[in-house]
């Protein structure tokens, strides 16, 4: 290759990670909607149902109008994303693309029955009978699940390549595409994200609700749409933190350098401590809160484990630091925080069959959404910069798979300005569905013939 | 045939189907763009976001299935051609996130200057994207892309005649599938002087794309001599099936009879990228890459070929039963329930 182009791919990497992580962070928290807001939204409309509380339903076809523009936020998101894969990082295409690049086709199976039946679902609504109405859902469910079954087990491929040997010039051969969506990530990372999409959609739904209530709105209608999605988001946060543990001790095993950079530990220690914030500089966390033998017992489940450190691998094979800890440590924080808001939920709950009648249980759960998504992108940072310098744990470095196309980083500065848009567009038209829920959905053809829907616009 | 001969061939099944229902979709956009004043446009709007609101995700999802199926068992094929080409490539994804957002969200947003902002914003990326969608495949047919990461001029590749005559032909086929397709539903909904107006516009366009594809003929035996090869040679009857068909079409909808004509000028586009396709055979990237050469391992293929054949299973009941379900069900069916009052329509006001 000739030195120009190489001046080209360098010039492209900082722009090309920036790029993939704002596209990937801003379609991750469309995504969660997609996977959990279906069945949140179903149960509503069957409790609704079946208390004949027509309360209920109408909340669940105001979640469903919802579902559908965050659906389609997150299907134009992800058309982006297809692109980038391969006009970013064509270098992890090429080489690897038959070996993980399956899951992405049973992906695009998914999404478009989900695509499918999210139109059912919402064109369907008074015109199926209630039975056959949540039956279409089903699909919706399903599939929206299935879909990111299919995606995280792409990425944790990536921290855990598996399903293929290599020959003598570093050439893929052998690929088994079944053996690569089931490494040793795949499923705590399918199971941590599928929780995570739960807890993000829960908390923020309830939120809406909370700030309602907190102006004063004190209707069924709100109690009611603050319940619903904090019961799913309150009873799945306790199991969040055991998978938690899960995923931490799949870390240790396959990728422990960085399991090293999450807790800023240099040297390889016996009886290694639990260090919360503080900043890592010269090869040493300084300003820590530790907690003593804490992470050897969480990983080993043995005060006195040995836990590697950064120092086991050349500098140049190290993440950066500050960043992974922190990411780590905000997830965590964030996580406990939403721990001890759904004890108290679930507590009350069962002691009152009512919500805390304080205004600061209230001004929590406004709050926790927000706290639920950044914990959630936190998650993200910390498992994507935490593989780093790699795009293939220990296979294919970053640098290596970027794209050496002259004039590639002007494209950050186009999605920057197209995600601004979205962001404010999607915001006001939530906003404006949250006010008068008679605002319909993307999906929903508009009921009447152009006669009488010009007629109407005459009228007005 | 061989398992990668198979597979491209259901990537190809993609391409067609994607060349339809997302090609009716952008052209529905163009008219859009072309409907006139905010008022004298709005009843030809209502009909374009009537027809198109329901299926616009499933008719673009075609284009993911075609992007993975490539970068799987593709994959140095697809690393080369979405490096050379990511300056188009890139620009039809703004477009096509630009189109999608402002199509979903305009009929959520009541004020006028963001509803025409949105808008706008709808029917221009509805106009460029087919374009640069339509100068990528200039560039392949084109053999401008060469193997290898970035290994293409990544402005000529897309800047030339051919592309510029693919870009240009896949708008005016967009917007005539659109005409036929919506002067069709017009007629269905009882609109007729909108049916007459899209048939005059159909009958325009494909006027247009006629012309066009005669004098296209000299530009690609002047630019692209394998591919002119190709089309006079082996691509031949499907090229000569496209013109028949577009000539049936054209009676079709002469006569006022749109469901045929619907058909007739579905199956003349899809003759035309068969004839691609057949042309450009056995090569993935003109001149060099063969589609044995580009095809990667064999579990890989085998693989997919079943994910696809069960998908397919899947998928097809699915999506007739949305179509069924959207054509059988006019707006003014509406069962009365609970919640079924009509709210204030954000209408073009």
């Amino acid at each position: 290759m000739d030195p120009i182009v190489l001046a080209d791919a360098a010039e492209n990497l900082y722009p090309a990670r920036m790029q993939m992580a704002l596209s990937l962070g801003w379609h991750i928290v469309f995504a969660c909607f997609g996977i959990a807001f279906p069945l949140i939204t179903v149960v509503s409309e069957w409790l609704g149902h079946r208390r004949g509380d027509g309360t209920l339903t109408d909340l669940a076809h105001t979640w469903a109008k919802a579902m559908g523009v965050l659906f389609a936020a997150g299907a134009v998101s992800g058309t982006l994303l297809s692109f980038e894969m391969g006009i970013l990082w064509p270098g992890l295409m090429d080489r690897f693309g038959e070996v993980f690049g399956f899951p992405f086709v049973l992906e695009g199976f998914a999404f478009f029955i989900e695509a499918i039946f999210v139109g059912v679902y919402l064109f369907g609504w008074n015109r199926l009978s209630p039975r056959a109405h949540m039956l279409s859902a089903v699909p919706m469910i399903v599939s929206g699940m299935a879909g990111a079954f299919f995606v995280v087990a792409a990425n944790a491929w990536m921290n855990n390549p598996t399903g293929f040997r290599l020959d003598a010039d570093g050439r893929v051969v052998d690929a088994q595409p079944w053996a690569a969506m089931f490494g040793p990530s795949t499923w705590p990372q399918v199971v941590h994200m599928l929780l995570a999409a739960y807890m993000v959609t829960g908390f923020t739904v309830a939120s809406v609700y909370a700030v309602g209530m907190l102006r004063g709105r004190r209707d069924r209608r709100h109690r009611a749409g603050l319940l619903v999605p904090l019961a799913f988001a309150a009873a799945l946060t306790p199991v969040q933190i055991g998978v938690g543990d899960w995923i931490a001790n799949t870390v240790a095993d396959n990728q422990p350098v960085k399991l090293a950079a999450m807790e800023a530990q240099y040297e390889t220690t016996a009886g290694a401590p639990l260090s919360l914030g503080g900043i890592y500089q010269d090869d040493e966390l300084r300003w820590a809160l530790e907690i003593p033998n804490g992470l050897s017992l969480l990983i080993h489940h043995d005060p006195d484990g040995v836990v590697p450190g950064l120092e086991e691998v050349p500098p140049d094979e190290r993440p950066p630091v500050n960043v992974v800890h922190l990411a780590y440590n905000a997830m965590v924080g964030l996580g406990s925080a939403l721990l001890l808001l759904a004890v108290v939920s679930g507590w009350t709950w069962w002691r009152r069959r009512d919500i805390p009648r304080t205004p600061w249980f209230l001004r929590a759960v406004a709050v926790s959404g927000i706290a639920a998504i950044v914990a959630m992108e936190a998650g993200w940072v910390t498992t994507e910069v935490g593989r780093q310098p790699w795009i293939v744990h220990g296979l294919l470095r970053t640098a290596d798979a970027v794209s050496p196309a002259s004039g590639l980083y002007l494209g950050l500065y186009g999605v920057v300005a197209v995600y601004a848009v979205l962001t404010v567009l999607t915001a006001i038209v939530l906003r404006r569905l949250a006010r008068s829920p008679d605002t319909p959905a993307p999906q929903e053809a508009d009921a009447g013939t152009p006669d009488r829907a010009a007629g109407e616009v005459a009228v007005r | 045939m061989t398992l990668a001969e198979v597979l491209l061939s259901c990537m190809f099944v993609g391409l067609v189907a994607y060349g339809l229902f997302a090609g009716a979709d952008f052209g529905a956009g163009i008219w859009d763009l072309l409907a006139g004043g905010t008022r004298r446009g709005a009843r030809q709007r209502q009909l374009i976001e009537h027809t198109i609101a329901p299926v616009w995700e499933a008719n673009h999802v075609w284009l993911i299935f075609v992007l993975v199926v490539l970068w799987t068992a593709f994959s140095g094929a697809f690393a080369a051609i979405v490096t050379t080409l990511y300056i188009p490539l890139t620009l039809a994804a703004f477009g096509m996130i630009a189109r999608g957002a402002a199509f979903a969200f305009r009929k959520s947003i009541t004020t006028l200057p963001m509803r025409r902002f949105l808008g706008a914003a709808f029917a221009l990326s509805s106009l460029v994207t087919p374009y640069f969608l339509g100068s990528v495949v200039g560039a392949v047919a084109s053999g401008r892309v060469p193997p290898g990461i970035a290994a293409g001029d990544v402005l000529t590749s897309w800047l030339n005649p051919t592309s510029a005559l693919g870009g240009v032909l896949a708008v005016l086929v967009c917007a005539y599938l659109a005409a036929v397709f919506l002067g069709a539903d017009a007629r269905r909904e009882g609109a007729d002087d909108l049916a007459e107006q899209f048939r005059t516009r159909a009958l325009g366009t494909a006027a247009a794309t006629g012309a066009l594809g005669i004098a296209g003929l000299f530009v690609l035996r002047a630019d692209a001599p394998l591919l002119f090869d190709g089309l006079t040679g082996r691509g031949l009857p499907l090229v000569v099936l496209s013109v028949v068909a577009g000539l049936v079409a054209l009676v079709f909808l002469w006569r006022r009879r749109f469901l045929p004509a619907r058909a007739a000028s579905a199956l003349a586009v899809t003759a035309i990228l068969l004839g691609w396709a057949a042309a450009q055979y056995p090569y993935v990237l003109l001149p060099e890459l063969t589609i044995e050469e580009a095809a990667r391992g064999r579990a890989t293929l085998v693989a997919m070929l079943v994910a696809l054949a069960v998908g397919a299973l899947v998928l097809v009941p699915a999506l007739a039963y949305l179509y069924a379900l959207f054509q059988r069900s006019p707006g003014g069916e509406v069962r009365e329930g609970p919640t079924s009052a009509p709210g204030p329509r954000a209408g073009a006001t």
